[in-house]
C-alpha cells in the first residue's frame, strides 16, 4: 500500500521540542495541549526496568528525529485517495494524510441520521468543543505510555469523531485511512467513538505511509459505550518497515453494552499496542483481539489490561501472533478484578507460532483478582511449526514454503472467526493473504 | 526376481517403483529398520504388504516418501529408474508418489479444500492458477464417489474426523492427486464395515496399467475386496517371503511365527 512520495518535506524541529501543535483549535482545547505538553516534557523516558517495558528494548525509544508532518502535494493527495480502496459497501469513509483530512465520502444515508456526529476531529472540537472534551482522553494511560499518550493530546489534530447518539444502528462500516508521508515525518491520529444507549456501530481505521521513508506514529483510539451500545472497532497496520508507531486504546465498557476491538498488525519497524478495557456496567462484554504477522526485524510490543470494575461482565483477549526472520513479539497483560466485580469472567489467551530459530516471543500474562467467585483463566503457549504437519504437507506436494503460508494463515485467521460481519472477516482474510502471500 | 530375463527387467525398471537392497535407521538413535529391503512394485500392479507390529511397513512407505526421520544408509530407491533418495518429499510427491497414511495429520486452520488445491496448484508451472470451477466439480465428484459428505471440505484438513473419516479422506486425496504409484499404509484399520466397501470401490476405481499399488494390512478382509497380485511378508526390515493371494489367508490362519521360524531355520 505504498507510493512514492513526490512530495519535498522541509527538515523540521523536532516534535520533542517544538510544543504543541495548536493547529486551528479554539482557546480552550489549546490549553488542553498545553498542559498535556508539560506533562509530555516532565514525564521521563521509559525504562527497561518500568514495569510496563519489560522485555522492551527502551533504548532505540529516541523520537527527536521525528519532526512535524507538512500537508502533502496535490498530487499526492489525489493519489492517496484513490488508494484509500476498502470495504466494498461503507457508511463513509474519511481520508486524511499528515493528520489533514483529504476526502470525506458518505455512502447512503446512515451518517446522516438524526443526531449522528461524523466529524474530523479538529471539526468536532471546534464546532461541539463540550461533548469532546467530555470523552477526549479521559481515562489515564495506565500501561506504560503516559508520555507518549501526552505528547499525542499535545499534538492531535487529525482523526475522527463519531457519536452514535441513543438507539441509532449505524448498519455498514465506517472507514478511516490515515497515510504519513515525508522523511521522519510524525503522526498523532485520533478515533473517538462514542455510542450511546443501544447504539451499534462498526469502525475500521486504515493506516499507512506513502513511502518508505523513516516516521513517528502516536495515535489513540478510544471506545465510549453507554448502556447496550454495541461496537467493532478494527484496526489495520500496515506502516512501512521503517516507521516506529504507538496505538493506545481505551475502552470503556457499560452496562450490557459490547465492544470487540481487533488489531491486524501486518507492517511496522517497531509497533507498540497497549489496549485497556475498563468493564464498568453488569453484562458488558469486551473482545480483544490481536492479529500479528511479524517477519523481518519487525517488533510487535503489545500490553493490555482488562479492568473489571463491576459485577457480571466479560472480557475475553486473544492475541495471536506468527514470527518469522529475527522478528520478536512482546505481550504483558493483566486481568484485574476489582473487589465487588463478582461473576466476572475474564480470560486471556496468547498463542505464538514461531517459524524461525531466531525470532523470539515473550508472554507474560498475568491475573489480579480481589473479588469471589470469578472465572479467569490466563495463558500463553508458543509453538513452533509441527514437522510432521510438514511432512504431510510435502507428501501432497505442497513446498514447505507454501506449506509454512498456509499454517501461519490458519493459525491467525482463526481469530477473524471471532467477527460476526462475514465480510468483514473476508475482509481482514484477504487483508492478510496480501501480507503472508 | 521372478525369474523375470535382464530385457523384461530392463523395461520394467521405467515401469515401476524399485526397491533395491533398502537399509534405513532412525535419525535421532541410528537403529536400523530396514534391513536390505528389495521390492518391485509394477504399473498395474497391486502387491500387499502384510508383517507383524514393528516389523517396518510404515518405515518403509515413510523412507520412500522421504521423511526427515529416517537416514538410508544402503540401496536405492528408484522411480521409474530414477532415484529419488535425496529428493524433497514434496519433489516426490509431483513425481507421482502417493502416500496414504497411517495416522493422517491433522492441520488445524487449513480447509480440506484449500489443502487438496494447494497440492494441485504446486503440480501446475510458475504463473498458472488453478481453475476454481473445474477444481471444485472434480472435487464434489470424488467425494460423491466416496460418498463423503461436502461438509468435509470446508472443515480443516482431518482435524476431529473420526478415524475411518481420516483413511477416507487420504483416498480423496489420492484420487485428486492421480499418482502413478500409491502406498496405502492400513488404510482399512478405523473403517468400518460399509466403509471399506466404499473406500475399497475408491481405490479399485483407480487401479489401472499406469498405475502400481502398495497395500499395507494387517487383514485378510481388505485384500477380498483389493485383490493383490502378489503378497508380501516383512519380517524384521525384510521381505521374507512372497506369494499369491493365499499366502494372506495362510498367515490369517497360522499368524507369523511360522515364518519366522522357517525363515530362522
Ligand atoms: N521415528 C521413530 N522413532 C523411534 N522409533 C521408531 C521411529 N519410527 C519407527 N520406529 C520404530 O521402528 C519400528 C518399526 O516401526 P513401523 O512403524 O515401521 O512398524 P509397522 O510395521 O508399521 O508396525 P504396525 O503394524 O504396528 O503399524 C518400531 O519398533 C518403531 O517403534
Ligand atoms: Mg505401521
Amino acid at each position: 500500500m505504498t507510493v512514492l512520495d513526490t512530495t519535498e518535506h522541509p527538515a523540521n524541529e523536532s516534535v520533542n521540542t517544538t510544543g504543541p501543535d495548536f493547529a486551528n483549535h479554539p482557546e480552550s482545547f489549546r490549553a488542553t495541549q498545553q498542559a498535556a505538553w508539560e506533562k509530555f516534557t516532565s514525564l521521563p523516558m521509559p525504562k527497561r526496568t518500568d514495569e510496563a517495558w519489560r522485555f522492551a528494548d527502551t533504548r532505540t525509544l529516541d523520537i527527536s528525529r521525528f519532526g512535524r508532518a507538512e500537508a502533502v502535494s496535490d498530487a499526492t493527495q489525489a493519489m492517496l485517495v484513490k488508494l484509500s480502496i476498502g470495504l466494498e459497501h461503507t457508511s463513509g469513509q474519511m481520508t486524511f494524510a499528515n493528520d489533514r483530512l483529504l476526502s470525506r465520502h458518505f455512502h447512503g444515508d446512515s451518517l446522516n441520521a438524526k443526531g449522528v456526529l461524523w466529524l474530523p476531529l479538529e471539526q468536532a472540537i471546534a464546532e461541539h468543543p463540550e461533548l469532546v472534551a467530555k470523552y477526549f482522553m479521559r481515562e489515564e494511560a495506565r500501561i506504560g505510555s503516559g508520555k507518549f499518550a501526552a505528547l499525542h493530546a499535545s499534538q492531535v489534530r487529525g482523526g475522527m469523531f463519531l457519536y452514535v447518539p441513543r438507539g441509532v444502528e449505524i448498519a455498514l462500516p465506517v472507514e478511516t485511512y490515515h497515510w504519513l508521508s515525508g522523511e521522519n515525518a510524525s503522526l498523532f491520529p485520533h478515533t473517538l467513538i462514542v455510542a450511546e444507549e443501544n447504539a451499534k456501530v462498526t469502525v475500521l481505521d486504515y493506516f499507512a505511509n506513502a513511502s518508505e521513508c523513516p516516521g513517528f506514529v502516536c495515535g489513540v483510539n478510544d471506545i465510549s459505550t453507554a448502556a447496550g451500545a454495541k461496537v467493532t472497532y478494527v484496526a489495520v497496520q500496515e506502516w512501512n518497515r521503517n516507521t516506529l508507531a504507538f496505538h493506545m486504546n481505551n475502552t470503556t465498557v457499560a452496562r450490557d453494552a459490547s465492544v470487540l476491538t481487533l488489531r491486524l498488525n501486518l507492517g511496522g519497524a517497531r509497533v507498540r499496542d497497549e489496549a485497556v478495557s475498563r468493564l464498568r456496567g453488569p453484562g458488558g462484554r469486551s473482545d480483544m483481539l490481536s492479529v500479528n504477522a511479524a517477519e523481518g526485524a519487525q517488533i510487535f510490543d503489545q500490553r493490555t489490561l482488562q479492568i473489571h470494575e463491576a459485577p457480571n461482565a466479560t472480557s475475553d483477549l486473544l492475541y495471536k501472533n506468527a514470527l518469522n526472520d529475527t522478528s520478536r513479539t512482546i505481550f504483558t497483560g493483566l486481568i484485574r478484578v476489582d473487589k465487588g466485580a463478582h461473576k466476572t469472567d475474564a480470560y486471556q489467551k496468547v498463542r505464538n507460532l514461531v517459524l524461525s530459530d531466531e525470532a523470539e516471543a515473550n508472554s507474560a500474562p498475568g491475573l489480579e483478582i480481589e473479588a469471589d467467585d470469578v472465572r479467569c483463566t490466563h495463558g500463553a503457549t508458543s509453538g513452533a511449526l509441527d514437522e510432521e504437519q510438514v511432512f504431510y504437507f510435502q507428501s501432497r506436494g505442497i513446498p514447505r514454503r507454501v506449506a509454512q503460508q498456509l499454517v501461519t494463515f490458519g493459525f491467525l485467521s482463526e481469530v477473524f472467526e471471532r467477527i460476526p460481519d462475514a465480510a468483514l472477516a473476508a475482509h481482514l482474510c484477504d487483508l492478510l493473504h496480501g501480507k503472508l502471500g | 526376481m521372478f525369474g523375470q530375463s535382464r530385457e523384461v527387467q530392463q523395461t520394467l525398471k521405467f515401469m515401476s517403483l524399485e526397491i533395491r537392497n533398502l537399509h534405513a535407521r532412525i535419525a535421532s538413535n541410528g537403529t536400523e529398520i530396514l534391513k536390505g529391503l528389495d521390492l518391485i512394485v509394477e504399473k498395474g500392479k497391486v502387491h500387499a504388504i502384510m508383517g507383524p507390529n514393528g516389523s517396518g511397513k510404515s518405515t518403509l512407505s515413510k523412507v520412500i516418501g522421504g521423511h526427515p526421520d529416517y537416514e538410508i544408509t544402503e540401496g536405492e530407491i528408484l522411480l521409474d529408474g530414477t532415484s529419488v533418495i535425496g529428493m524433497e518429499p514434496d519433489v516426490r510427491s509431483r513425481a507421482g508418489l502417493f502416500l496414504a497414511m497411517q495416522y493422517p495429520m491433522e492441520i488445524p486452520g487449513v480447509s480440506n479444500a484449500n489443502f487438496i488445491r494447494a497440492a494441485l496448484q504446486a503440480r501446475l508451472p510458475e504463473g498458472e492458477e488453478l481453475e476454481a470451477t473445474d477444481y471444485y466439480a472434480n472435487l464434489y465428484s470424488k467425494m460423491d464417489g466416496l460418498e463423503m459428505d461436502r461438509k468435509f471440505t470446508a472443515r480443516s484438513v482431518n482435524e476431529g474426523f473420526s478415524g475411518g473419516e481420516k483413511k477416507r479422506n487420504e483416498i480423496l486425496q489420492m484420487l485428486m492427486l492421480a499418482p502413478k504409484y500409491c502406498i496405502l499404509d492400513e488404510t482399512d484399520s478405523g473403517l468400518d464395515i460399509d466403509a471399506l466397501r466404499i473406500v475399497a470401490g475408491g481405490v479399485n476405481s483407480y487401479r489401472s496399467p499406469k498405475v502400481g499399488m502398495l497395500v499395507i494390512t494387517h487383514y485378510q478382509r481388505l485384500l477380498d475386496y483389493i485383490v493383490p497380485d502378489i503378497v508380501h511378508v516383512l519380517v524384521n526390515g525384510r521381505i521374507v517371503r512372497h506369494g499369491g493371494k493365499e499366502l494372506a489367508l495362510e498367515l490369517e490362519e497360522r499368524g507369523y511365527d511360522f515364518i519366522r521360524e522357517e525363515t530362522a531355520a
